[in-house]
């Protein structure tokens, strides 16, 4: 047996070490960038605040955003038009159910991240950081889920825990970390 | 006798494996060609008998230039995609694969299917950059030019949208094309950069679990991934059937990730940041959770399970008479190779062992063939898939036990639900036309 054994393992140690030879040659083009350069580009929220920039907005400020630039879609107080209404929900009974931010949303922070890469739909990235901190607290308030006069900002938000937040099943726990 | 009765004759000789007419899945290559000959053709019109010949006049002069981009013939025009919103209103897009009027194993880069969340951006390949950063220990920016040096991959994949097939949860059967029953799924040979070379280069953190992936249009979409799939079989695919990757799917690169998600295969990919925890995204937390009937949501439905569906004949592809034919259609699993396609003409009765196109892919569609010989009469067709992993598709009462159906009819275009996977069985009526039923 071990005579046998002995010819494969030669033949095995230098397609290893051909691999690995290959693998150094990858070209490592890649130019370094600065946290300075991508800053502009660098606008995912994590769900424990990771992210959030400085400053901050409370539902008043945003009310005026939004009647300014959001309205238009979104209907007069979030209550919906040609698109999705942003107030309200009935409990989630099944999947006809409609998913709202307040029945269904489970953090705080996917609004601002959403909020500021995608919105207003025909003009995304067009709100300085203030705007999306001051829409974000309007809309919770509007969901009564902040007080009237709470200020969201790096610190705050993270800290508005949604009612659906605990309603998920991991659907492939040993893919997910 | 000719030949092509003789065929015809042999053929109508051969004992059925299966209830209704199915025949060997060999039947056909044992005869041969004039065996296929004898075969009636899938037909969307009524065909000419059979006349004299003669030459016409594409015969008789020299033909057109042949032009620098190639189109197909002006006769092929009805192949389309179906657009869910043509004039780009403030909303999603939809396009879809016309899979009654195709064959094969891959979809044309023209005819695959696309959504679209804020229309197609027109990126500018040289000013288009691709940063990875976050937990790295160098962050590093490519351009498309220096992607183009790397030592790269080609591998077929599918891509299905999580939303494919969500008519299906409708209460009761809709009457649509199969084009809008299943046509948010389509297959190509992508070919660029494995994304394990890049994260790489820049240098993972131990801490980094997460990617974030986003894309470069309007809404900037953005998905978490695993970093255990980015390490496996992830790809920056720069080019789709050989040409560079479509408007539509995602030029001049997309994230790739065989067998997952459709949304989460970043189009017009620009920025991967490797984190701690997802991130939660718009399509994460809120559009891809699937309610369950107990009110609860899944989350992270990354995978695209075992699946089949009989394109021909198919709901738009009607029988043109009694005779023989062959059912044929399209399987894959996003876990891995097909590795069983089992077909029936009789509402699950009987069974018969379909042959599988070689070679199969994984993560690929997979087409699968059967002769049949349709006696004219009413006939329930269905087919089941089995994955390398073991999986088997379920049957539709299966489905909907674990994951609802709806209370009333839904819009075709809604999407109730998603991750739909299970059988999908035609009813031929005793005209030939072809329905969608509940079997």
């Amino acid at each position: 047996m071990s005579t046998r054994k002995s010819p494969a393992l030669l033949i095995v140690v230098p397609l290893v070490l051909l691999a690995s030879a290959l693998f150094a040659q990858a070209p490592k083009l890649g130019k370094p960038i600065s946290a300075a350069d991508l800053s502009d580009w660098d606008i995912n929220i994590l769900p424990d605040g990771t992210g959030l920039p400085p400053g901050g907005g409370t539902p008043v400020d945003g009310a005026r955003v939004y009647a300014a630039k959001c309205a238009v879609c979104h209907g007069p107080e979030g209550k919906g038009g040609a698109n999705a209404r942003l107030v309200g929900g009935e409990p989630i009974k099944n999947f006809e159910s409609e998913k709202t931010i307040a029945n269904f949303w489970p953090y705080s922070t996917t609004l601002f991240d959403y909020i500021r890469r995608a919105m207003p739909y025909r003009q995304p990235r067009s709100l300085t950081n203030e705007e999306v901190y001051a829409l974000t607290a309007y809309i919770l308030s509007l969901n009564k889920l902040i007080g009237e006069h709470d200020t969201m900002n790096a610190q705050t938000l993270p800290k508005v825990r949604m009612p659906n937040r605990d309603g998920f099943i991991v659907r492939f726990p040993d893919k997910t970390p | 006798m000719t030949p092509r009765d003789q065929a015809k004759r042999e053929l109508e000789s051969l004992t059925p494996v299966a209830g209704n007419g199915l025949l060997h899945r060999r039947a056909f290559l044992r005869g041969g060609a004039m065996l296929a000959g004898a075969m009636s053709a899938y037909r969307l019109v009524p065909s000419a008998s059979a006349q004299k010949l003669a030459d016409d006049p594409w015969s008789l002069a020299p033909g057109a230039a042949v032009p620098d981009y190639g189109v197909r013939s002006r006769f092929e025009k009805n192949v389309v995609r179906t657009l869910s919103n043509p004039k780009a209103e403030p909303r999603t897009q939809h396009a879809r694969t016309p899979h009654h009027l195709l064959n094969g194993t891959f979809t044309p880069n023209s005819l695959h299917f696309v959504i679209s969340h804020a229309g197609d951006p027109d990126i500018d390949p040289e000013k288009h950059r691709l940063v990875i950063h976050g937990l790295v220990k160098q962050p590093l920016v490519f351009t498309l030019d220096t992607l183009a040096r790397y030592p790269m991959v080609s591998r077929m994949a599918f891509v299905e949208c999580g939303g494919n097939s969500a008519p299906m949860f409708s209460n009761e059967p809709i009457q649509a094309s199969i084009q809008a029953l299943h046509g948010l799924v389509s297959c190509s040979e992508w070919t660029g950069v494995p994304l394990s070379t890049l994260l790489d280069e820049a240098g993972i953190d131990p801490k980094g679990k997460w990617i974030v992936a986003e894309g470069g249009d309007a809404p900037h979409l953005s998905r978490s991934v695993p970093l255990t799939k980015a390490l496996d079989d992830a790809m920056i695919a720069l080019y789709q059937n050989g040409e560079r990757v479509m408007p539509g799917n995602g030029y001049p690169m997309r994230l790739l990730l065989p067998g997952w998600e459709g949304n989460m295969n970043i189009k017009w990919v620009r920025r991967i940041q490797v984190t701690d925890q997802p991130g939660m995204t718009f399509y994460e937390a809120r559009t891809y959770a699937p309610i369950l009937p107990n009110g609860k949501a899944y989350r992270f439905y990354f995978i695209q399970e075992v699946k089949s569906f009989i394109t021909h004949p198919s709901p738009g592809l009607a029988l043109s008479g009694p005779g023989f034919y062959e059912i044929s259609g399209i399987a894959y699993s996003g876990n891995g190779r097909i590795s069983k396609v089992m077909v029936s003409a009789d509402g699950g009765r009987s069974w018969a062992q379909a042959a599988l196109q070689a070679p199969v892919h994984s993560k690929a569609f997979t087409r699968f063939r059967l002769p049949w010989r349709w006696d004219g009469g009413p006939a329930l067709l269905q087919s089941r898939a089995w994955d390398e992993a073991g999986n088997m598709q379920p049957s539709r009462s299966e489905l909907v036990a674990a994951r609802g159906q709806t209370t009333k009819v839904p819009a075709v275009t809604a999407f109730t639900s998603q991750h739909y996977n299970a059988i999908q069985s035609w009813s031929i009526e005793r005209g030939g036309e072809v329905r969608n039923v509940y079997a």
